[in-house]
């Protein structure tokens, strides 16, 4: 009876512990990132152009003045911007570098960061400077909310730019499984990527993978 | 003193909680945030179920945008509203392990569950209506305003949730003790016997647990126990009703600041009620097979009266236990995993 008695406890305590994070995505992000290299051959950084869909962009700018209705300039949403990239240092900007199989160290972001708005589509820009330039091989970039609240995809108009290393080939990993729309954007993204592995847990690992010489 | 049945009994027992826990631990992961580690897996049903509610939601702005400019696309919306609800309340918001946890600790009746989990739902509702109607309708404030709002309604009511648990724990904890055989309560739980029911109960004490199976309050030095279970139910329910109800759901709130957005906000309106109904669906059957766990343990119980009074009251512990630590997880740890709402 002891035996049992524990496979229920510990059956009703994951029960309570399992359900803490949020179980779907209120948040898509549609990405634009570009690599940054120093002339010398070493990235310095990460440009990341995020679009939030339009039921959060409308969520997020809700209440903030501004001159022309329905309208925000930079500056109006200079506050907004401010909020965004200091809350999300707590999540390391869902960014995460590796080379050659080491972790590489990111930043906070660059001043100079900023939102705009068009279409109802809130957009953010900033750059994450690594601590070091990172010179590999292989350099694997991986963007995720592991707790599942965010969604990230690529755009499937230039979703990754590589800005001045010119003998390096890069890859963008998308395995998961789409739906519906996001499907028939996929459909429109060159084949020559790797495609689904069609398990849900690396749905949510979307990977930049850089090689180069 | 037939083994068979009551083993066919326990395997039921088990495989219903175990059912409820990977379906639970396929949609979420554990304790917020988990920094830097693989993405969780997912797969199958649970999967399936997460890709829906996704998909959902996302039809949600298009059939906003929809019925402003076509009246009949509201009813569209109010579908999509019902459907979304029902596969969404796997959220922490939305109380399935309190409620659960809660009428398996209490000894609840399905009906009761039923009713609690609509009682709650409906509640999340209100609570949505009224924060994004008062702050954002009739304020105009901002988004960061409104998460400043959640978040010290967040904590009230995980606070809440904690001291529901505590209480539970507490009573059911003593029960459990005693039903194990530690001396420390069976003193003073004599004591009290015999002042209060003395001519009634001139037998042995297992006896006496055993009718007042799930009444573990009576025999504690705190309230008297017609002050507690003598209550109605939904009186005593009120507590878990708010604890669970308080906290708005986040797509709720994103959906209504949208249709205000749009000039429809009634329509917002609607489709959070709708929404609720959903969401009240699912809790109150996931609350239905929680009872029916109980029931069955209940039932294992009579079949053997030491063994299943532990069981029994060990099962209740754990659920009250389960209160606890949901709570404190909550108040500690998702906190952190909603902050991007607060933008």
């Amino acid at each position: 009876m002891n035996a049992l008695l524990r496979i229920l406890l510990a059956a009703l305590l994951s029960l309570g512990a399992s359900c803490l994070a949020q179980a779907h995505p209120h948040v898509w992000v549609t990405m634009q990132t570009e690599l940054v290299y120093a002339p010398d051959g070493s990235i310095t950084g990460i440009r990341h152009a995020w679009s939030f869909d339009d039921m959060f962009s409308t969520f997020a700018t809700q209440g903030l003045e501004s001159k022309e209705k329905g309208k925000f300039t930079r500056e109006e949403l200079a506050p907004l911007a401010k909020v965004n990239v200091e809350s999300l240092k707590e999540f390391d900007y869902f960014t995460y570098a590796t080379a050659d199989g080491t972790k590489a160290e990111l930043t906070d972001p660059a001043p100079g960061y900023w939102l705009d708005y068009k279409d109802q589509v809130l957009t953010l820009n900033f750059v994450l400077p690594f601590k070091k330039p990172v010179k590999a091989k292989e350099l694997k970039i991986e963007i995720y909310d592991p707790s599942i609240f965010v969604d990230f995809a690529f755009a499937k108009d230039k979703p990754v730019q590589l800005a001045g290393a010119p003998k390096c080939k890069v890859d963008v990993v998308l395995p998961r499984e789409m739906t519906f729309a996001e499907g028939k954007a996929l459909s429109q993204i060159p084949a020559d990527e790797k495609n689904t592995t069609m398990t849900w847990g690396a749905q949510f690992a979307t990977k930049i993978l850089v090689h180069c010489p | 003193m037939n083994r068979l049945p009551r083993l066919r009994a326990l395997h039921g027992l088990l495989l219903l909680l175990l059912f409820l826990v990977l379906v639970d631990t396929a949609m979420a992961q554990p304790f917020g945030l988990n920094r830097g580690a693989a993405p969780s897996e997912v797969g199958g049903f649970a999967g399936w179920i997460l890709a829906k509610q996704a998909e959902f939601y996302r039809m949600l702005s298009g059939l906003i945008r929809a019925a402003k400019a076509d009246g009949s696309a509201a009813y569209t919306l109010l579908g999509v509203s019902f459907l979304y609800g029902v596969f969404h309340a796997a959220g922490p918001g939305h109380g399935k392990a309190v409620i659960s946890s809660y009428l398996v600790a209490n000894n609840e009746t399905w009906r009761r569950g039923i009713a609690l989990s609509f009682a709650s739902a409906i509640l999340q509702a209100f609570t949505a209506i009224a924060l994004v109607g008062v702050i954002a309708a009739l304020l105009g404030a901002t988004a960061k305003a409104m998460g400043d709002t959640v978040r010290v309604i967040e904590i009230v009511s995980y606070t809440l949730i904690v001291l529901i648990g505590l209480r539970l724990l507490w009573v059911k904890g003593k029960a459990f003790l005693r039903a194990l055989g530690f001396g420390n309560g069976s003193h003073t739980h004599d004591h009290a016997h015999e002042h209060s029911h003395e001519h009634h109960h001139h037998h042995h004490h297992h006896d006496h647990d055993h009718d007042h199976e799930g009444s573990a309050w009576s025999h504690g030095h705190g309230p008297e126990p017609n002050e507690l279970t003598g209550d109605h139910w939904l009186k005593r329910g009120l507590a878990a009703i708010v604890a669970v109800g308080l906290r708005p759901c986040s797509g709720a709130i994103i959906v209504l600041v949208f249709a205000l957005a749009q000039g429809i906000f009634w329509i917002g309106v609607a489709s959070t009620f709708v929404m609720g109904v959903g969401t009240a669906i699912t809790v109150a059957a996931i609350a239905t097979l929680a009872v029916g766990a109980r029931g069955l343990a209940g039932k294992l119980a009579k079949t053997k009266p030491g063994a299943g009074t532990i069981i029994l009251r060990g099962l209740e512990t754990a659920a009250a236990l389960v209160i606890v630590l949901f709570g404190a997880a909550l108040l500690t740890g998702y906190l952190a995993s909603e902050r991007l709402m607060g933008i």
